[in-house]
């Protein structure tokens, strides 16, 4: 024991992962069948979490910036990859790719890089205990509105497509045609914050500040944070969706403003 | 004037047409012969061949919005978006009337409104922004005879006000013997001249 924090022995996730076996061993003996998916599921987060752990110890000790630029372009990758195959339908190829990836970059990376530099000053600003945990934070969070919002946009889009060539062709701007939907996807994205705003602190304590205070630290140094974070998902999840909103709706018309979901869609 | 130069759409051979000012030209042929299509391509809905020209003005010079709102494409099923009648458009107290309205009807919800009504305020919306060119799919196609009288005479007299021009598709050659001037035929992949 050091400082106070009580540290986890090898033996004691053992006695967690008891429970776990438990619940596998009586789901068999039920017939529920989810056995399978909860041994895969137990081993992937243990071999994943284990493996980032040891990365991150040694990107720590080392805190090279090339080193760690890569570990994010990683994150980013898979955050990107993960809110396309969230999408009900499915954009084309590598601009879907691309549209993902630059919306998360604007709404998470940018976003990041102004915490570090300007709120929390670290030397240098890219120390990597705080760089990465919070660009993590920030991808896990924009990444949920910005699949809802671009999810919403798509498929409301291809549901209403005939009301949007009904307001082409009364000689309305493209942008005003596909405005309300627009509107309501941006709606969308944003619910999850704003719920988690809302209810923070009464309905739930936010994990990061529940992490921190298991580690130590004083609530109220754990609540800045957490407000610090709450700012800037909501920042970075509203840029992130509009950045969708914006390159999206635009690909679903061509220059002669005619709806072209053929050309947004695979 | 609407002149159609060498407009083209698949299956079809290229169009060639003059409309005059205040003129309606009337439309048939089988369903899936290319009439619909053919407004689209009018209104620039879809990609298509050839040039059109409303009043000198070229299609591909305008924006598509700006043509749109020249030349306007009246559907076969009216869509709408918001709740209420009133929201769609600004309508004209004397164009209500003349299709057995009042404003009473701008307060009413969409969702409420029966197939032919939808249909006729359709129309009314579709008047509001003073379009050049109408292209009008089956435009009384839900309706009964007397309110399809209703909507030829209000369309008789939107033209002969503003001196603009309509093509009419319609499946009843008895209505297109009374509001059009000439009659054309898509068939055969081809826009045939009907003898009246």
């Amino acid at each position: 024991m050091s400082n106070g924090l009580i540290l986890l022995t090898l033996p004691d996730l053992m006695l967690a992962s008891l429970l776990v076996l438990a619940l596998i061993g009586l789901g068999t003996r039920l017939g529920l069948g989810i056995g399978r998916q909860l041994i895969i599921a137990a081993l992937r987060t243990t071999v994943q979490l284990l493996l980032v752990g040891l990365i991150l110890e040694s990107v720590f000790a080392s805190s090279r910036l090339p080193l760690i630029v890569l570990i994010m372009l990683v994150m980013l990758t898979v955050a990107a990859w993960e809110i396309l195959a969230r999408q009900k339908r499915k954009l084309k190829g590598w601009w879907g790719f691309g549209v993902s990836a630059f919306s998360l970059f604007v709404s998470s990376f940018l976003i990041t890089a102004l915490a570090l530099t300007l709120v929390i000053k670290a030397e240098p600003w890219y120390l990597p205990q705080y760089a990465i945990p919070l660009l993590g934070m920030l991808l896990g969070n924009t990444m949920n509105g910005i699949a809802l919002g671009m999810d919403r946009l798509v498929q409301t889009a291809w549901q209403q497509r005939s009301v949007i060539e009904q307001r082409l062709m009364l000689g309305q701007r493209d942008v005003d045609a596909i405005r309300e939907i627009a509107r309501d996807a941006m709606r969308a994205g944003m619910i999850p914050i704003i719920n988690a705003m809302a209810a923070a602190g009464i309905v739930s304590l936010p994990g990061m500040m529940t992490g921190q205070i298991l580690a130590g630290s004083s609530p109220v140094e754990a609540v800045k944070y957490q407000i610090l974070i709450m700012f800037l998902v909501t920042a970075g999840t509203g840029f992130g969706v509009i950045s969708v909103l914006q390159l999206i709706s635009r690909r679903m018309f061509d220059k002669r403003e005619r709806l072209r979901l053929d050309l947004l869609l695979r | 004037m609407l002149k159609l130069e060498d407009l083209k759409i698949p299956d079809v051979e290229a169009v060639n047409l003059t409309i005059g000012p205040g003129e309606c030209i009337g439309l048939c042929g089988d369903s899936g012969s290319g009439k619909t299509r053919l407004l689209r391509a009018i209104a620039d809905m879809d990609e298509h061949g050839g040039q059109v020209y409303a009043d000198e003005i070229a299609q591909s010079d305008a924006s598509g919005h700006e043509w749109r709102r020249r030349v306007s494409l009246l559907p076969a099923e009216s869509m709408w978006w918001f709740d209420r009648v009133g929201e769609h458009f600004h309508a004209h107290e004397t164009q209500l009337r003349m299709l057995g309205f009042d404003e009473a009807v701008l307060d009413w919800q969409v969702g409420r409104c029966s197939s032919g009504e939808k249909q006729r305020l359709a129309v009314l919306r579709l008047l509001a922004h003073c379009p050049r060119v109408l292209l009008l799919d089956e435009p009384s196609a839900n309706m009964d005879s007397g309110n399809a009288a209703r909507v030829e005479s209000l369309i008789r007299d939107y033209l002969d006000t503003h001196n603009a021009m309509a093509i009419w598709v319609s499946h009843d050659p008895t209505q297109l013997e009374r509001v059009a001037t000439v009659q054309y035929r898509v068939a055969d992949g081809r826009l045939q001249v009907l003898d009246s």
